[in-house]
């Protein structure tokens, strides 16, 4: 897959207790969800999270986070950005998804596994979310969410 | 991150999902899979054995090629997922919707 414009990623050390951040702007094109992820994964170091725990539930709840944020967030517009940040501690990995949308509701969400919604093509994204990491939480707006996942 | 399809010789269709299945290139597998439902495949296997992660937009994807392949009178299975992604295909309860087996020859042999 080829991305129309390159994804810069910026990395600074911090000292305390964060000891790495990485940090991404993403274009609200869906294109550019896969490369974006292959691109924060890999500048991952070594430590935190077990390699497994990167290759699946780090990608997926990332994907999942950052395809909401483009399309309900964002709505595709191209003159706003997806804001990424993530905090690389010792006991911990936080990744930040912020849109430029005027977020929503979690609570309105529909449980996708429902009997009446199980055949729907869409709406498991939050429930992915939420299965793959430790701890979601989203600002009062609705428009940023911060994923934890715990060292291990 | 590839999609690869070839059929064996009693006509099955095996779509192997190289990489990842997630909302970038889930049309690109629903269009090859309806190309070969529209060319008179019936029976499908999609293996999972070289892929990675797949989101709940490739989820979402297998969700409608189900329906179509069995409003065509077809049937698809689902084989190599690894543990992870059996997993969230039980988290998700679509464990129940699609017949999942072990592996490409398993899958081949249950038709």
């Amino acid at each position: 897959m080829t991305t129309p414009q390159p994804l810069q990623i910026r990395r600074r050390a911090t000292g305390g207790e964060t000891e790495i951040e990485l940090s991404l702007d993403v274009p609200s094109d869906l294109e550019y969800v896969g490369p974006a992820v292959e691109l924060i994964a890999d500048e991952l170091p070594g430590g935190p999270l077990s390699l497994r725990r990167i290759r699946f539930n780090f990608r997926t709840a990332f994907a999942e986070a950052l395809a909401n944020a483009i399309a309900y967030g964002n709505r595709r517009d191209p003159g706003r950005v997806v804001r990424v940040r993530v905090e690389v501690a010792r006991d911990a990995v936080r990744l930040h998804v912020t849109d430029e949308g005027n977020g929503f509701d979690p609570a309105d969400v529909p449980d996708p596994t429902l009997p009446e919604r199980l055949e729907r093509e869409d709406g498991r994204g939050l429930f992915v979310l939420r299965s793959l990491v430790d701890h979601v939480a989203f600002n009062e707006k609705g428009n940023s969410v911060c994923l934890t996942l715990r060292a291990g | 991150m590839s999609f690869s399809l070839k059929k064996d010789k009693h006509g099955v269709v095996v779509v192997g999902v190289d990489g990842q299945l997630i909302v970038g290139n889930r049309q690109e597998l629903k269009q090859k899979v309806l190309d070969a439902l529209d060319g008179g495949g019936k029976k499908f296997v999609i293996d999972f054995t070289k892929t990675g992660y797949i989101d709940s937009s490739g989820l979402g994807v297998l969700v409608s090629l189900s329906k179509k392949i069995r409003e065509q009178g077809g049937d698809l299975r689902l084989c190599g997922l690894n543990e992870d992604l059996q997993t969230l295909f039980e988290l998700t309860k679509l464990d129940t919707l699609f017949a999942i087996v072990r592996t490409p020859e398993e899958a081949l042999a249950a038709f």
